[in-house]
Parts: structure tokens; C-alpha cells; sequence
């Protein structure tokens, strides 16, 4: 009996050890800051003095600030673009490049590339290119015709956040289309061939196959982009950091600016998790959208 | 022969597609390669036409850019090998194993993966504070640590548990014990899918730019990224020289990402089948 349990000690004992650094780091850096945080938003930090504690004073200011609200509303601005051109772009091309052909992992490779670059380069590339004066994108449009004069794309709102948008769809699109490549593969060929003996063409056998196949992962990838969405923090920060006139705010650089600029951190500590509300209700209503339904179709 | 031709088109449509996609990139390209005063020119110029390296020799030169390099290789590179170090061990105890605890562990993993990352960075700041490690690479490196190990341990699991159980208990019966079938079985055998791991928790180090903004504030002690947009803020139109220093930047992954292509893309897709 005794023997039994020191041999089942001596298991977990040697089982933890591989466990300790792992969860060592999590406590220290992860678990503890997020308690941290949470004492953190119910309290005033004054520059000088120890922290007092003001109940929910924090979460009444953030929700009184109007900054808060135009960042809201910028980040569903910023959603509605991003995040069907990465759907859609990332679906379509991983549809054209599921199937063998010449060049095909080349191909991948390129609309991968943005993915892996840095943040910082990709917004000091972009603000280059929507430069009013001499960006590419203002010469295109004036001799296309599109556009009568330069257009001054940072400085103001919409214009501004248009280009944040552009930015993270055009980066995120081949992140989308590796997650849907590796949805496609499980989708079987028999499917496909049956439907085209049905006499369904590619665009029927895409709606009738493909979609309902790879459903799982359109949530996946719907789910995280939005999530993604609501964190958009570098492009923002650099490319306006909120100005003119916190016009161009969105949730994490002001939280951000709240925090380090300002030094309110209990304001910060707080608008950090009404963020992190707004994000699980999202997600949740996404579930929600997304429920199986098969009960009564099948 | 229908086929063929539809195959054509295919290639036609997503090749002109990923050109554009992969337009900015030629750009910085051309304009890193050009004078300076080109990349001020409207209108815009496609084509190099004063081939010069002036603008690396620049950047590589000036505002101690070797320095910064030399920082984030050395954040970037210890975070990575300790980080899926930890995390592979967390994975193999967590995937071979039945134990008090298993399943809380990885669900709070799991859990934490949901939390926005900048919900941390205040209280982390306090943190450090406290722990004096403001303005040091190495605390800086171990918050990337710390980063990297909830994700990277639950890939890791995926991997290892796809090796089949015969391999461990054949290691078991020639007397070998937990520590001899994980360096010498599960890390092997889980090698391609290393890879993956491996490269994006360096390209987390390496491209990080909010956790080096807010826990760095000694000019002496940057990283890349963070030098590199405070370049741009200091010579707004010496284009040429951001845009070859972001070259400098951005290349070590390019490269590293083609080198290992196949293996990263099927590691990816794999953890994304799982996700």
C-alpha cells in the first residue's frame, strides 16, 4: 500500500517537473498580472502615494468618456472593412490554390509574406504609399481620374482609418487562406465529383459543398478576425495615434495613451476590461450565428 | 485539354493577384535601392534607376543599428529556445501522461490564449517595475518567454499526440524513463513541427514593437522595430534608409521562411486543423 502510493508520488513528482517552468512563467506572468489588473481597475494610481480604492469609479468614467465611444465605433469601422477582405480574399485564393498546379507553393508563399512581416515595416511601408503629396496610391487615383486632388488620407477620420483597414486585410489575407487551405483538405474529392455529376456547376459546388464542408473553419477564421479587429493597436498608433483630435481613436491605443501618457492606469486597467467584455459578447454572438442547425436539416 | 486551359487561367488570375499583394514589398525594395531624393520624386518612380547601396550602408552605420540588431537577436533567440523548451516539456507531460491537474492546466492555457494581449501589459508593467527589470533586454525577454509558452505548448501536444504510444512503451521496456523518451523520442520525432514552432516565437520576439515600447525606455537599449519607427519620426523623408534598414529587418525571416517552407506550411496547417 505504502510502496504503491510512494511509486504513484514519485510519478507525479517527476510529471510536475517537466510542468514547473511552464506553469512558473504562467504564474508569474501571466495569472498574477491578470488579478493585478483586476484589483488594478477599481483603484485611483496617483503619481505619488499608494493606490486607494474607488469602487467603481473607473468603469463609470470610461463609460462617461466620449473618446470611448469613437473608438468604438472606429473599431466596428475598422471590422467592417478588414474583415471580409480577408475572408473573402483569403477563401477565394485558397479555393484557386488547393488544387496542384504550376508555381502553386510560390504562389502561397507570396500572399504569406505579409503575414510575416513586422508590424512597423508594413506601416511605415503604407505610410509612404498614402503619403498625400507623392504616395503611389494618390497618383493612381488622380490618373485614373478617381480622385480630383491628393487626397490627405491621415488627416482625417474615415479616410484615415480606411487606410488602417486596407492595411490589416491586405496583411491578414494569407492568414485566412492558410486556415482555409488546411479546412479544403478535409474536404473529399468524391463530394465534388458527385455534385458534378448532379450537374452542379463550380458555383453551386461551392455553396452546396465547400461552404457547408468547411464550416468549422470559416467560424474559426470569423471568429479571430473579429477578435483580432478589436485589438488593432500598431498601425493606428503609428499612422495617427488617434489625432486629429482623438478623431481616429480606437480602443487599445487610447487604453494605451490613458495608461502611459496620461498615467491613469486604474482608467486603463478598466477600459482593458470592458474590452475584453465587448470581445467574449462578440464571440459569443458568433457562436450564436454559427450553432449547428443540422437537427432539422439532417 | 479543358483542364489544361482552366489550370492556365487559374494560375493567370492568382499569379496577377499575389503580384499585386506582394506590390508593397517590391516598392521598399526599388525605393531602398534608390537616392533618397527618388523616393520624393511625383510622380512616383516603379523602376530602380540609380542603383545604389548608399542607403544600407547608411542605416547599417548610423543611429547604432548594429547595436539594435545585436539586441533583438539576442531577445528574439533566448526567448525562443527557452520558450519552447518550457513549452515542449509542458507538452509531453500534458500528452503522455495522466496526472492530478492535466486537464486545469491546459484549459487555463487554452483560456489565457483568449485574453487580448494588452490586458496584460499594463499590470506587467507594474511588474516589472518591481522587479526592476524596466529598461533591461532580459526582463524583456522573459515577458516573450512567458508569451510564447501557452500557444506553443498547446501545438506541441497536438504534435506529440500524434506519435503513436508503441514508440514510448518500447522505450519503457529497454528501461529508459521519462527524461530518455523525451530528448531522445518525442523531440526528434517532433522535429518538422519544431520548426514551425521555432520560427514564429522568434518572429514574436523579433517583430514585437508594444511590449519594447512600453518596457524600454534607455535609447541604448532598443530593439529593431522600435528604432526603426523612430528613425522615420527623426528623417521623415529619408525614405531610402528606412526603407532599406526595414529591408535588413524583414529579410532574416523571408529567408528563413522559404529555407523551411514546406515543413512551416504543413506545421501551420496541422495546428490550424487542430485549432
Amino acid at each position: 500500500m505504502v510502496g504503491k502510493f510512494r511509486q504513484g508520488l514519485r510519478h507525479h513528482l517527476g510529471i510536475y517537473l517537466f510542468l514547473l517552468p511552464a506553469v512558473g512563467f504562467f504564474l508569474v506572468f501571466s495569472a498574477y498580472p491578470i488579478i493585478y489588473s483586476f484589483v488594478m481597475s477599481f483603484t485611483n494610481w496617483p503619481i505619488v502615494g499608494s493606490p486607494q480604492f474607488v469602487g467603481f469609479h473607473n468603469y463609470s468614467q470610461v463609460l462617461h468618456d466620449p473618446v470611448v465611444g469613437t473608438s468604438l465605433v472606429n473599431a466596428l469601422f475598422y471590422l467592417i472593412v478588414s474583415v471580409p477582405i480577408q475572408i473573402i480574399l483569403g477563401l477565394l485564393v485558397a479555393i484557386g490554390l488547393d488544387r496542384p498546379m504550376r508555381g502553386r507553393g510560390a504562389l502561397r508563399l507570396m500572399y504569406y509574406i505579409p503575414v510575416i512581416t513586422s508590424w512597423v515595416v508594413v506601416t511605415l511601408l503604407f505610410e509612404y504609399l498614402f503619403n498625400t503629396d507623392y504616395g503611389i496610391i494618390n497618383w493612381i487615383l488622380m490618373s485614373l481620374h478617381m480622385s480630383q486632388n491628393a487626397i490627405p488620407w491621415l488627416a482625417n477620420r474615415y479616410s484615415a482609418l480606411t487606410v488602417a483597414a486596407i492595411l490589416g486585410g491586405w496583411k491578414g489575407i494569407g492568414w485566412a487562406m492558410m486556415i482555409f487551405l488546411a479546412g479544403l483538405q478535409g474536404v473529399p474529392d468524391e463530394l465534388y465529383e458527385s455534385a458534378a455529376i448532379d450537374g452542379a456547376g463550380k458555383w453551386k459546388q461551392f455553396w452546396s459543398v465547400t461552404l457547408p464542408m468547411i464550416r468549422g473553419t470559416f467560424f474559426f477564421v470569423t471568429v479571430m478576425l473579429v477578435m483580432g479587429a478589436f485589438q488593432v493597436f500598431i498601425s493606428v498608433f503609428i499612422l495617427t495615434g488617434g489625432q486629429p483630435a482623438n478623431e481616429t481613436q480606437v480602443p487599445l491605443v487610447w487604453m494605451y495613451q490613458q495608461a502611459f501618457s496620461n498615467l491613469e492606469f486604474g482608467y486603463a486597467a478598466a477600459f482593458s476590461w470592458i474590452i475584453t467584455a465587448i470581445i467574449i459578447v462578440f464571440t459569443v454572438i458568433q457562436f450564436w450565428v454559427f450553432r449547428p442547425r443540422s437537427v432539422q436539416e439532417v | 485539354m479543358h483542364s489544361s486551359k482552366s489550370r492556365k487561367a487559374r494560375f493567370l488570375i492568382f499569379g496577377l493577384l499575389a503580384l499585386v499583394m506582394v506590390f508593397p514589398f517590391y516598392y521598399m525594395l526599388v525605393l531602398s535601392f534608390t537616392p533618397n531624393e527618388s523616393a520624393l520624386k511625383y510622380p512616383p518612380q516603379l523602376l530602380p534607376v540609380h542603383l545604389t547601396w548608399s542607403n544600407y550602408v547608411q542605416a547599417w552605420q548610423s543611429n547604432h543599428f548594429q547595436l539594435y540588431f545585436l539586441h533583438s537577436l539576442w531577445v528574439s533567440v533566448v526567448s525562443t529556445v527557452l520558450g519552447t523548451l518550457i513549452a515542449c516539456a509542458a507538452a509531453f507531460a500534458i500528452s503522455r501522461f495522466r496526472f492530478i491537474g492535466r486537464k486545469l492546466i491546459y484549459v487555463i492555457f487554452l483560456g489565457s490564449m483568449m485574453v487580448p494581449s494588452m490586458t496584460f501589459i499594463l499590470p506587467q508593467f507594474k511588474e516589472m517595475e518591481h522587479l526592476h527589470l524596466l529598461n533591461s533586454l532580459n526582463g524583456l525577454l522573459l515577458v516573450y518567454t512567458a508569451g510564447m509558452i501557452p500557444f506553443t505548448t498547446f501545438l506541441m501536444k497536438g504534435f506529440f499526440d500524434d506519435i503513436p504510444k508503441e514508440i514510448e512503451d518500447a522505450v519503457i521496456i529497454d528501461g529508459g524513463g521519462k527524461w530518455t523518451l523525451f530528448w531522445r523520442i518525442m523531440m526528434p520525432m517532433a522535429l518538422p513541427s519544431l520548426v514551425t514552432a521555432v520560427l514564429f516565437n522568434f518572429m514574436g520576439g523579433w517583430d514585437d514593437y508594444t511590449l519594447a515600447l512600453t518596457f524600454i525606455n534607455d535609447p541604448h537599449k532598443w530593439t529593431l522595430p522600435i528604432a526603426l519607427q523612430l528613425f522615420q519620426g527623426q528623417h521623415t523623408s529619408a525614405w531610402g534608409m528606412i526603407f532599406a534598414a526595414s529591408v535588413i529587418q524583414v529579410l532574416p525571416i523571408i529567408v528563413v521562411f522559404i529555407v523551411f517552407q514546406r515543413h512551416i506550411i504543413r506545421g501551420l496547417m496541422a495546428g490550424a486543423v487542430k485549432g
